[in-house]
């Protein structure tokens, strides 16, 4: 056997570092990967989100109703962004623009004062059990503090017993697979549309064909959709299986229109596809457009709200989310099954999604002309 | 396009990348039916210079026709015309002969594909073979599947980048009959080599050398052009000599050629003087040599200075 050579044991060292330095895309990885993860888990996940957004329903704002909005704005739970009508208050709820939705009846103050039993109705959208636990909670323990009739020294108290009736919309039950089958389809077409598409090209290139391909009268647009479609079909059956698993499996409820959910389905795999094909484009070599894939699915994962609520993010890392269209595509995925939201209801999350599709296709023919250039 | 005018016809084609100059001032004209070889060492932009011609880079400077298409605004007419035979193995490994035919027949429109591909695997003599995956073929092979489907939609013009690299000798022969049947039919073919017995098969030859072209026409008439005048050193240890050889005034190249020496020099009365001189004092032979394709491509590239190193 041969012996053990210092020197060729650090000749392999010093070529492994110095192929590591040319290696951009790695080396990028390794410091980039570790701070991501730094930023995401410390500063951008909160599994007991605060701030949520919670509109307030109330004919006339009386004293005893603006103190218990008061009382919750300052919980911290609550992000309360004013009055409005009962239809505005269930068009946001539907749309996710609000967590809460807190109604006092039309005559809260009199009654409370005449010591009529009175109700104030939390509407809370539910579909993610996660988001709402948290706040819930504060709110029964609020409205039992503030209205308590035996506390001494309240002129509110003592009256009558108000009642707190909170209802979970969309998944009363606060069943966490309601919420995470239906985030599960987004989060596998993400990363197997990406990974694909992204493989698929850099395969031609590391192989030598594609110079083969663009010697041929093929125009860039014909090469790149007609490598999409196989896997637009590919993400369909995908589909398909997992809500096969929901309605069977997971007992997840279908409320809303299933081709609309086919629709949306189609308009997010080719934002996907769309993305793989730009990533190879720009990737010299299969391990590269796969590090790519990889650095785009991580944020996805952690910022579109699959993982942690959406909404107990800060707001830096909210913005940075909306730019992902898993984070659009959950909302919409959530909306059709568990709130069984129309095209109108939806339109707010279909747009970011076909914005991200033009921006980066725009992207992708730029690139793919020049590969050669 | 009428019959006299030239096939390619280009000038001053100029190809930057990243602010190097890899083709500069390329100006060629080859005429229809015309093999035309194209020789020089490795980056000297041979492979770029085929894929301006075929549109696939667009050059940065020079303007041209080829199939009398303008190179820098009608590259897709271009590439629906000519038949590109890269350098490397580029059809589908995974995909059958069949399949890999079919697809280019199909991407250049191939009116009558299936009698096509059917009529190139009889020519290939793979119809038993038709199903199997291109990967699996031996390099010859390969390199006949190639040409085949460059061939299939029947182009007037066939760019082949170094096409014999790596094929045994008999294959490289019926190769290039080949090449000369398909001349004989009219085809115009550019073909770029490393090799000297395929150089002497080209109609016309054009050296390249740092982007540059340094020589162009009949293989007769650049040897000729170069005045260069070689004499045929051997006898015993002669081996040894080639660099005492390389030290007279008047030898500007040695060059082994098995037991020989070729020694070339331009001035060649003072060549013959000096060598006759040393084969005396060495007590070597010497005879009079015509300059082969190649001592005087090695005397235009040692001539040709690298821009880059200065």
């Amino acid at each position: 056997m041969t012996r053990f050579s210092l020197s060729r044991w650090l000749g392999i060292l010093i070529k492994e570092f110095i192929q590591l330095r040319r290696d951009r895309l790695t080396f990028g990885m390794i410091v980039g990967i570790p701070i991501l993860q730094l930023v995401l888990f410390g500063f951008a996940i909160n599994s007991d989100p605060k701030h949520l957004p919670t509109a307030v329903v109330m004919a006339e704002p009386g004293p005893a109703a603006r103190a218990f909005v008061a009382a919750m704005q300052n919980s911290g739970y609550f992000d309360v962004l004013g009055r409005v009508s009962e239809d505005q208050a269930a068009r946001a709820l539907a749309r996710g623009e609000v967590q809460f939705v807190v109604s006092f009846p039309p005559d809260f103050q009199r009654d409370l004062v005449r010591g009529r039993p009175v109700a104030i109705a939390v509407e809370a959208d539910a579909t993610d059990p996660q988001a709402t636990g948290g706040a819930v909670a504060v709110l029964n323990h609020l409205g039992a503090e503030l209205f308590a009739p035996d506390l001494p020294g309240r002129r509110l108290a003592a009256i009558a017993p108000v009642e707190l009736r909170v209802l979970r919309r969309y998944n009363p039950e606060g069943i966490t697979a309601y919420n995470i089958v239906p985030g599960l389809l987004g989060v596998i077409l993400t990363l197997t549309m990406v990974l694909m598409t992204g493989l698929a090209m850099t395969r031609e290139r590391e192989r030598g064909t594609f110079e083969n391909l663009m010697a041929t009268p093929a125009t860039p647009f014909e090469v790149i959709t007609g490598k999409l479609v196989p896997y637009v079909l590919i993400g369909l059956v995908q589909v398909t299986l997992v809500l096969i698993a929901a309605r069977w499996i997971f007992h997840v409820p279908m409320l809303g229109s299933i081709a609309l959910l086919y629709g949306v389905v189609l308009i997010f795999i080719v934002a996907n596809l769309v993305l793989g094909i730009t990533f190879s484009s720009i990737a010299r070599n299969q391990l590269q457009a796969m590090q790519m894939t990889f650095f785009f699915f991580l944020p996805s994962m952690l910022l579109s709200g699959f993982m942690f609520p959406f909404r107990g993010m800060p707001e830096w890392a909210q913005a940075v989310g909306s730019l992902l269209p898993l984070t659009h595509f959950l909302v919409l995925v959530r909306g059709i099954l568990l709130k069984a939201s129309g095209t109108a209801l939806l339109w707010p999350s279909i747009w970011p999604i076909l914005l991200f599709t033009g921006v980066v296709l725009a992207v992708g023919l730029r690139t793919f002309r020049r590969t050669l250039d | 396009m009428n019959r006299s005018e030239n096939v390619i016809d280009v000038h001053g084609l100029q190809k930057r990348f990243d602010g190097k100059t890899v083709v500069d001032g390329l100006s060629l004209q080859v005429a229809e039916g015309e093999i035309h070889g194209f020789l020089g060492p490795n980056g000297s932009g041979k492979t770029t210079s085929i894929r301006m011609l075929c549109g696939l880079l667009t050059p940065d400077g020079g303007a041209g026709r080829c199939l009398g298409h303008d190179v820098l605004r009608e590259s897709a007419a271009i590439k629906r015309e000519v038949g590109y035979m890269t350098q490397r193995f580029s059809l589908w490994d995974d995909l059958s002969i069949e399949e890999n035919l079919h697809f280019v027949g199909r991407m250049f429109g191939v009116v009558g594909r299936r009698q096509r591909v059917d009529r190139a695997l009889e020519g290939l003599g793979l119809g038993g073979r038709r199903r199997q995956l291109a990967g699996t073929l031996s390099g010859g092979w390969k390199q006949r599947l190639a040409l085949a489907s460059c061939l299939l939609h029947e182009p007037r013009l066939l760019l082949l980048d170094e096409p014999t690299a790596g094929v045994d000798p008999k294959a490289r022969r019926d190769f290039w009959e080949e090449i000369h049947r398909l001349s004989a039919a009219g085809i115009t073919v550019l073909v770029s080599t490393h090799y000297m017995d395929e150089a002497e098969r080209c109609h016309r030859l054009s050296y390249l050398a740092y982007g540059r072209l340094l020589a162009t026409g009949r293989g007769a008439e650049i040897v000729a052009a170069q005045g260069l005048s070689t004499w045929a050193v051997s006898g015993d240890g002669v081996e040894r000599l080639s660099e005492a050889l390389r030290q007279l005034p008047a030898v500007e190249q040695v060059a082994s050629f098995g037991t020989q020496l070729h020694v070339s020099g331009r001035d060649a009365t003072r060549l013959q003087a000096e060598l006759a001189h040393f084969a005396a004092a060495h007590g070597l032979r010497m005879d009079a040599a015509r300059p082969s394709l190649e001592d005087v491509f090695m005397h235009l590239m040692q001539g040709a200075r690298d821009p880059l190193e200065r």
